[in-house]
């Protein structure tokens, strides 16, 4: 059931950038419960990748374990060569922003900032002029300039993770690791947050994990996502990748809205209810499960090729326009692009559904 | 169905109220400030001369001195204590976790004069290891030793319980940054755990120290009243007024009830400055 990543670790000759974080075979379980399987990633250098998985599929936890937070019980993390489960957290130079942010309270913005610098040997400590220079660089750079005087009870949410992503990046990591880093704040600062973060790790230029459990977030921000789930590793891809060649029912259902139906597969021959159509030489044979995206069908006239179904309500939203259709006795929830009601399309009438990029999978037992 | 519309914060008190406002300051007044108004009136009944010779003889002073070592000795003890449990308790889990709580809390349900005779019982010239000791020539019970071990076991869980709650409710998330950001065990702890608990420890302190210097029963069991040598400041208040001296009894009191009043002023002062970083359980 895992999932094995097609190209080869050890050799990447086709992207120009060298590995930066390997992980191999990591397992973890707390009491009984397996946190994670024998996951096996890895990520190039200058990379922003994405955990991506509903909540207790382990992807907190890997992050926890790269930080040094967590000790796994079997697996091999090497971070550019190295081997990073042998070194102490505090040696491991990993940038963490917390889901809470984790801020020291009882310290202003500047002294959070500066903690990293504060706490190293005295040899390589920097002057105290160095530390309030590097700590205004960081706050123009999260754009929190003239703040550094407040307390973290005094800021806003967004303005905490700034803060936490300033003083994690005060130690300059050489991996940044983020926590649902959006997770607490609302849908508005999200969006204007998720760019700018985007921007600041392309300007520091740092190996990125992110974990987040919303699959817009990941697929708009990451280079490369893996999708986790009950502590397995599904899939790892490109965004576009794993969007348009899910490997699994789940990932499907995961990575956006999804309409399922029950089909057989016999030889190359598809059938869905009363549709029959080619089904691909990979498709798995007998029973099995079909999916489609509710905005990527066809509306055919009744004598026409696709599913059977109904028009039960027509809404035009916004840009787009929301067709409730019955189909096999399930209502269904399709989408049409543009603000236009496409041709046939009316309350009440038949008509026939044709899902132009239909996914193939096994029927669960 | 009338009352339906009426929102709940403008109730007004119903009617009898005033009578059990009445009821409650006459039981405060009568069993509060009257003792206490009684404590300092005999304590000054003789005037301020034989008040001030009271608390001045040589078995006062050496009362007071013993009881401040007492403090002294097992007050920080137990804050080291009440730390390192604290800490674990919130920090980890482990099997066991249930009975170490509940064994914090025994001093708490269990009678101070139990809290004293175990070491009797262990200690004493018939217990486990009484042979032993006399055979070495060390003394615990009737002796200072046996004083701090009573007070560290009545006392013991005033700062665990106070840090617990708190520690709990904070979570370590602080602690594993400053651990990312390159910091040492030692240094998260002094400049992240230290600081975010100051206030909850100062007033746990503050408790364990205010019973450790007015603990009477296990103190009582393991004391052997020996005057000048083994008895607190409130042993020495009994001791005196089975004497019959009124007086010295209450004037020596008058510094225990001092001490309670000063107490009382710095806790309300801390609940009142500093209620966020207390306890959720302190909080107004």
């Amino acid at each position: 059931m895992n999932y094995r990543p097609t190209e080869d670790i050890d050799a990447d000759p086709a992207s120009g950038s060298p590995l930066a974080l390997e992980i191999r075979g990591i397992s973890k379980s707390f009491g009984r419960f397996p946190a994670l399987n024998n996951v096996s990633l890895h990520a190039r250098d200058k990379e922003f990748l994405a955990l991506l998985g509903p909540s207790g599929s382990g992807k907190t936890t890997l992050l926890r374990v790269l930080a040094g937070l967590e000790r796994p019980d079997a697996g091999e993390v090497r971070f550019a060569g190295e081997d990073f489960l042998s070194l102490p957290v505090r040696r491991r130079r990993v940038g963490m922003v917390f889901q809470h942010y984790a801020l020291f309270r009882h310290m202003t913005v500047a002294q959070n900032i500066a903690f990293g610098l504060t706490v190293r040997p005295r040899r390589e400590r920097p002057s105290k002029s160095e530390t309030a220079d590097r700590v205004a660089d960081l706050l123009s750079l999260v754009q929190l300039d003239g703040l550094g005087g407040r307390f973290p009870a005094q800021l806003s949410g967004g303005q905490r993770q700034r803060v936490a992503l300033a003083r994690a990046l005060a130690i300059e990591p050489s991996l940044l690791l983020l926590d649902e880093p959006f997770g607490a704040l609302d849908a508005q600062v999200r969006r204007e947050l998720r760019r700018w973060l985007r921007e600041v790790h392309d300007r520091a230029g740092v190996t990125t994990v992110f974990v987040t459990h919303d699959q817009e977030e990941a697929l708009d921000l990451a280079d490369r996502v893996a999708i986790l789930k009950d502590g397995e590793l599904r899939q790892l891809g490109a965004p576009n990748e794993v969007y348009a060649a899910p490997a699994d029912a789940f990932v499907y259902d995961f990575l956006g809205a999804a309409c399922r139906l029950p089909g057989v597969v016999e030889g190359r021959r598809l059938t869905v209810a009363d549709w029959e159509t080619q089904a691909p030489a990979d498709a798995p044979q007998g029973r099995v499960e079909v999916f489609f995206r509710p905005d990527e069908v066809m509306f055919a006239p009744l004598d026409g090729a696709g599913l059977a179904g109904e028009v039960k309500a027509v809404a035009v939203r916004g840009p787009d326009v929301r067709i409730e259709c019955l189909i096999e006795g399930r209502l269904f929830e399709l989408e049409s692009r543009g603000a236009v009601v496409p041709n046939g399309v009316a309350p009440g009438l038949a008509l026939r559904v044709k899902p132009l990029k239909p996914k193939i999978y096994a029927a669960k037992a | 169905m009338t009352a339906v519309g009426r929102p709940f914060s403008q109730t007004r008190l119903p009617g009898f109220a005033p009578l059990l406002v009445i009821a409650s300051a006459t039981v405060m007044t009568v069993l509060v400030l009257l003792p206490l108004f009684v404590v300092f009136s005999d304590a000054f009944s003789k005037g301020i001369g034989h008040y001030l010779a009271a608390i001045t003889e040589p078995d006062a002073v050496s009362a007071m001195k013993l009881t401040l070592l007492v403090a002294a000795i097992a007050v920080p003890l137990n804050a080291v204590f009440g730390i390192a449990a604290a800490w674990c308790i919130a920090r980890f889990e482990f099997r066991g976790k249930g009975v170490l709580l509940t064994l914090i809390d025994l001093p708490f349900s269990m009678s101070p004069v139990v809290s004293g005779l175990v070491w009797v019982l262990l200690f004493g010239a018939q217990g486990w290891f009484g042979t032993w000791l006399i055979d070495h020539d060390v003394k615990i019970i009737f002796a200072t030793t046996g004083l701090v071990l009573a007070t560290i076991l009545v006392t013991f869980p005033f700062v665990a319980r106070e840090l617990i709650p708190l520690m709990q409710d904070q979570g370590s998330d602080e602690e594993a940054a400053a651990l990312t950001l390159g910091a040492g065990g030692f240094t998260t702890f002094w400049r992240i755990t230290l600081p975010n608990i100051r206030w909850a420890l100062l007033y746990g302190v503050l408790l364990c120290n205010a019973r450790a210097m007015g603990e009477f029963g296990a103190v009582s069991v393991v004391s052997g009243h020996i005057r000048g040598l083994t008895t607190t400041l409130p042993l020495h208040v009994e001791v005196l007024y089975n004497d019959y001296d009124f007086v010295g009894a209450f004037a020596a009191a008058s510094l225990l009830a001092s001490l309670g009043l000063v107490t009382l002023v710095l806790k309300t002062g801390l609940e009142w400055r500093h209620s966020g970083e207390l306890s959720a359980n302190r909080r107004h």
